[in-house]
């Protein structure tokens, strides 16, 4: 596991409205976060190179600049984590935002828990992704990316290759959304068109094979019109890392 | 044929035109009396035996006796009261026969004229009108009633029948022959058993005669045959049968601008019958047709109008002679017979131009060429000079009379000096003028007066008439023949200019008129300037109406004018109806002071074929427009259609850029106010969170609430806005309900905290198309609903589903329930439910968004009330087409 040299993860907050960085600053610095705030998209990628933060947080809805382009210059001049935020029904543009990079997104209005859960997820997916983990659990199901035995309540399940690589696409990125275009692009490589509703129909049975209740599900998660997450569930850390 | 498979497509049409339209029966007699009637009651009462629904239109029993037995046992539409002229006659109610909608009608005498004021001036215009309506018709015709056989039963009768049938109407009817022996018939006729009107009887008995009786009865029995003939042809072709029939006849008929050219026409339809061979009427236009009076254009016009009732196509050919323009025409249409008219021409004529007959034989030798004598008596020859009537003005005779003693003046002083001969030139002066500036008859005149000053005064012996050298005789003649050629060279220039003079006037019409119309700015100055422009060019009153929902609505006129007579609207509902012209001058609605003529759009697949009719009349009520000014108003109409578009058009682009620019307004004012209020309430939302962390308090969790029902309205604001104008932008995906409401729950935990929701959906419910957020809005709005008027503690059911058609998901909560009959309205903007004592809070938009949401996305929505347990029950359904159908599980796992 990586450990950033200050001890604590700085998190570089990028928002035109000052209140909104104030009240972001606070929930942060609660949860004992170190900030960095820019206003603008220059003062922002000033502050990327020379803070380096762990995360960014970054607001679509700039003056100076389409937050959409600010992505790609982001993930290419650092190695920062990056959810964006943006209104309420910028549906495409929250996928757009994804497909170029983005791991995380969160709406307006949002609440702290929300944001410092969203922050966690984006830390830990970033600190994991170059040695990756070797199994993940969510609730009762524990997925082996080693052996690709999934079992929930200690029971084997046993999922098609096309449920099993949909899992894994979730699974890899816990807690994290997942666009549709990401898992079908993995899912079915050679499909030059991809269509939702097999993947709809996927996720439907394979929440038939782990969740306790499919009509409610609560391991793989539905994000409106852009993707899957799967959830960590109630009990906070319930995804963790199996040595 | 070379293609025996190839369907005539003319003739399928026809037969695909006769499909749902009413069949025709015509019971054909050669004269009155024998029988016509009577056989017609008898098939019908057959008919209405068999279980048809069969009805009398109108048939006149005359008193026979046996005729009235038998129309006493058939149901007779009373006849339509028309005034006219003092004497009420009665017609046939045909409005009453179209609203009976009986499947049979039997409607006696088809070539009855109907009076003054009715709908139609033809009682077979009526029938063809029934006919159109999907009625059979049975009728009867005598054959003297037939249009092309009207010459000849006349030339051999002695009675000419005013009232005609065209036949093409016997030619789409089944023709039944009502037979009788001509001595039979003369005995009924003894027996005073036929009717003959009594101021007719006279001339009827020269008609009664045997051999016309034996005469008609052939040449009926000869067009019912042909009729069969036809029919079976038209199968045949429609149904590309192979078979014989008469291949490639063309017949061309040329047509004059004079009255005889419709005997003409006839003769030739006869021919193209007995040939069964397609013919058409040609016009060659040259450049004497351009000088023509207003009246040959009028006989022109009418003989063209014969020829295509009579079935023919119609041509006019421009072409620099007769001979030319007929030789080009026939060659092209592969004529095989020419039918002219010998024209009357003077020997004079032909011999100068050779006869257009003996140049036609000439030069089309493999054409057969049937020339028909002319006939016309009573129609003064055209005179060769263009000037006011053929003998000029007196005046004129006084000037060349002045100048030819002006010369003999100056001959007499010259006289001394020059020669004799020399004098004869001098004359040449008043002859030349006169012939150029006054017309041959003129110029004649001064040759002849020349002459005879020339010889009195000066040719030895002067002073007397004779003439003693035979040398001076030629001087006369070449003042004569002087006279003549400049006359004839003057009148042709003469009549060239004011050819010129004619079309010029014409062309500077229409270019005036499209310059008025263009100047217009609205619809309504266009439709002035129409009204205005086609008034003072035609010097008539005019009014322009257009299409409503009530009938034609008056939109200009000139003079103005702001009511029309029940007569006019129907006549201008007919144009609009029917793209003919109605009214005064037309065939339609003739009672009508105006002449309506539509105005149809020149655009094609605009939704609209008329968009309005032009109005016509003239102060004296007479008629409004001369048969040779048609062709201009039909081309002032033209232009006047394609400045409506022009205008219609514009007018459709300034109101999309209006709405542009309107919709840019909104969406910039709503993402503004949107933005503006969101991000003030994510603050205090985040705010007040953050603050109860730290100081947890009630104060706080109040100000937390209430700023997240700010935001809920906010966000039902806006899209209510977005509801309301209209054309929400979709982005539809495949959706799993199971998704779509686990959604919906988890963010409207708050508002139904309290309440146990239950998810009871089909487990393989298919999947749906639908835009998903619009859905989410509708579904946290319903859920919304649901959890602000039930009562804590009572469950909130969401049940999806499966119909044989469609997909239902309703949430279902135990609360009050709509109040009974307000199901409908609850859907309505600002309507809050007052089932129950107390007022919810609540913008009363959500549910007025979840209609307008469903709807845009093509889903049902509705309310009800539930009793078992009560409360209120809404339903989303989503129709067939929007389900997917179940994915072949091989390509999905």
């Amino acid at each position: 596991m990586t450990t950033p040299s200050s001890g604590r993860h700085k998190v570089l907050i990028i928002d035109d409205e000052p209140q909104i960085r104030r009240l972001i600053h606070a929930a942060l610095t609660r949860a004992d976060y170190a900030t960095v705030e820019a206003a603008d998209a220059r003062e922002a990628l000033e502050k990327l190179r020379e803070e380096r933060p762990d995360i960014s947080l970054l607001d679509l809805g700039l003056p100076d600049r389409d937050g959409l382009e600010l992505v790609p210059l982001i993930k290419q001049h650092s190695d920062t984590g990056l959810i964006v935020i943006s209104a309420r029904d910028a549906t495409e543009q929250k996928v757009a935002a994804l497909d170029l990079g983005a791991d995380d997104y969160l709406t307006k209005p949002f609440d702290t828990d929300e944001l410092l859960a969203r922050v966690r997820v984006a830390l830990r997916n970033r600190m994991t992704k170059d040695g990756g983990m070797s199994a993940v659990r969510a609730g009762d199901v524990t997925i082996d990316l080693m052996t690709r035995i999934v079992t929930k309540a200690g029971k084997e399940v046993h999922l098609t290759p096309k449920e099993y690589g949909v899992l894994v696409q979730l699974a890899k990125y816990p807690g994290r959304v997942i666009t549709h275009q990401q898992i079908m692009a993995k899912v079915w490589p050679n499909e030059h068109e991809h269509h939702v509703e097999y993947l709809r129909v996927l996720v439907r049975t394979l929440r038939q094979k782990l969740e306790d209740d499919p009509q409610r599900p609560r391991i793989i998660a539905n994000e409106l019109g852009i993707g899957y997450r799967l959830k960590e569930g109630d009990g906070g850390e319930t995804v963790s890392r199996l040595a | 044929m070379n293609e025996p498979d190839r369907r005539d497509p003319e003739a399928f049409l026809r037969q695909a035109a006769q499909e749902g339209r009413g069949r025709l029966k015509i019971f054909l007699g050669a004269a009155p009396g024998v029988g016509k009637t009577y056989e017609m009651l008898t098939d019908g009462m057959q008919r209405l035996k068999s279980g048809i629904d069969v009805v009398v239109g109108v048939v006149e029993t005359h008193g026979r006796r046996e005729t009235e037995a038998l129309l006493a046992g058939h149901e007779v539409i009373p006849r339509r009261e028309v005034e006219h002229q003092g004497h009420r006659l009665a017609e046939m109610d045909i409005d009453a026969i179209l609203a009976r909608q009986p499947q049979l009608v039997l409607v006696d005498e088809l070539a009855h004229t109907n009076a003054r004021g009715s709908r139609h001036p033809k009682r077979y215009q009526d029938v063809e009108e029934l006919l159109d309506a999907g009625i059979d018709v049975y009728s009867t015709v005598n054959i003297q009633h037939v249009e092309s056989l009207n010459d000849i039963v006349a030339s051999f009768t002695r009675v000419r029948v005013r009232e005609t049938v065209p036949d093409s109407i016997l030619e789409m009817a089944e023709i039944q022959v009502v037979d009788l022996p001509p001595g039979e018939l003369i005995e009924r006729l003894k027996e005073g058993k036929v009717y003959i009107p009594a101021e007719a009887s006279r001339a009827l008995n020269h008609f009664f005669s045997r051999s016309n009786l034996t005469a008609l009865r052939e040449m009926a029995l000869r067009r019912a045959a042909q009729a069969v003939d036809a029919q079976m042809l038209d199968y045949v072709r429609a149904h590309a049968l192979a078979g014989s029939f008469a291949a490639g006849e063309r017949i061309v008929v040329a047509i004059s601008e004079l009255p005889s050219a419709q005997g003409l026409v006839r003769a030739a339809k006869r021919l193209a019958d007995a040939l069964k061979a397609p013919w058409t009427a040609v016009h060659i236009e040259t450049r004497r047709s351009l000088a023509f009076t207003a009246e040959e254009r009028a006989h022109l016009a009418d003989t063209m109008a014969l020829a295509s009732r009579l079935g023919a196509t119609t041509a006019t050919i421009p072409a620099p002679g007769v001979v030319e323009g007929l030789r080009q025409y026939a060659t092209d249409a592969r004529a095989t017979q020419i039918v002219i008219g010998k024209a009357a021409r003077s020997w004079w004529f032909e011999l100068r131009h050779g006869s257009v007959v003996d140049r036609l034989v000439r030069d089309m030798g493999d054409v057969a060429i049937h020339v028909l004598p002319g006939d016309d008596r009573g129609h003064p020859r055209r005179a060769a000079s263009a000037t006011a009537g053929p003998w000029g003005k007196p005046s004129d005779y006084l000037w060349s009379t002045l100048m030819i003693a002006l010369m003999t003046a100056i001959g007499k002083l010259l006289v001394q000096t020059i020669a004799l001969g020399n004098i004869a030139l001098l004359y040449l002066v008043p002859v030349m003028f006169a012939a150029a500036s006054f017309g041959l008859r003129a110029g004649l005149f001064a040759g002849l007066l020349s002459s005879l000053a020339y010889n009195f005064f000066f040719l030895p012996p002067t002073g007397t008439l004779t003439v003693a050298n035979p040398e001076n005789v030629i001087s006369i003649l070449v003042l004569l023949g002087v006279a003549i050629v400049t006359s004839q060279f003057a009148a042709r220039v003469r009549a060239q200019a004011d050819l010129a003079h004619g079309s010029a006037r014409q062309n500077a019409a229409l270019a005036g008129f499209s310059r008025q119309l263009t100047a217009a700015a609205s619809q309504d100055e266009l439709m002035q300037a129409i009204c205005g422009e086609v008034g003072r060019l035609f010097d008539v009153r005019t009014v322009l109406l257009v299409p409503s929902p009530d009938g034609p609505q008056l939109r200009a006129a000139v003079p103005p004018e702001d009511r029309l007579e029940q007569i006019e609207k129907a006549a201008a509902q007919w144009a609009m109806d029917n793209e003919q012209p109605a009214g005064r001058g037309s065939s339609t609605l003739t009672a009508s002071d105006w002449l309506f003529h539509p105005l149809r759009t020149t655009q094609t697949g605009r939704g609209r074929g008329v968009l309005g009719v032009l109005g016509l009349a003239r102060e004296d009520a007479g008629e409004p427009l001369r048969s040779d000014q048609v062709p201009l108003l039909m081309s002032l109409l033209d232009q006047a259609s394609i400045a409506f578009d022009r205008m219609a058009l514009e007018e459709e682009m300034l109101d999309a850029r209006q709405i542009r620019e309107r919709d840019r307004l909104r969406s910039a004012l709503l993402s503004s106010v949107g933005h503006d209020l969101r991000t003030p309430l994510t603050t205090i939302i985040s705010a007040v969170h953050e603050l109860k962390q730290q100081h947890p308090s009630e104060l706080a969790d109040t100000v937390e609430a209430e700023a997240q029902r700010l935001t809920r309205f906010v966000a039902n604001l806006l899209d209510m806005a977005r509801v309301e104008a209209g054309a929400l932008p979709l982005k539809v995906e495949p959706i799993d309900l199971f998704d779509a409401v686990a959604g919906a729950v988890h963010d409207t935990r708050q508002s139904l905290a309290g309440h146990e929701v239950r998810v009871d959906i089909l487990p393989d419910i298919p999947l749906v198309r639908v835009d998903p957020t619009l859905l989410h809005h509708i579904l946290i709005n319903l859920l919304d609903n649901a959890g602000r008027y039930a009562e804590p503690g009572t469950p909130v059911v969401i049940s999806g589903q499966r119909l044989p058609d469609a997909i239902t998901l309703s949430v279902i909560d135990e609360g009050p329930g709509i109040p009974p009959g307000s199901e409908a309205r609850v859907f309505d903007t600002f309507t809050r439910m007052e089932g129950s004592d107390r007022v919810k809070h609540g913008t009363g938009l959500g549910l007025a968004i979840v209609k307008g949401f469903a709807e845009a996305m093509g889903l049902g929505v509705s309310a009800a009330n539930q009793t078992d347990p009560a409360g209120a029950c809404f339903t989303l359904t989503f129709p067939q087409m929007l389900i997917l159908a179940p994915l072949p599980d091989e390509d999905v796992t």
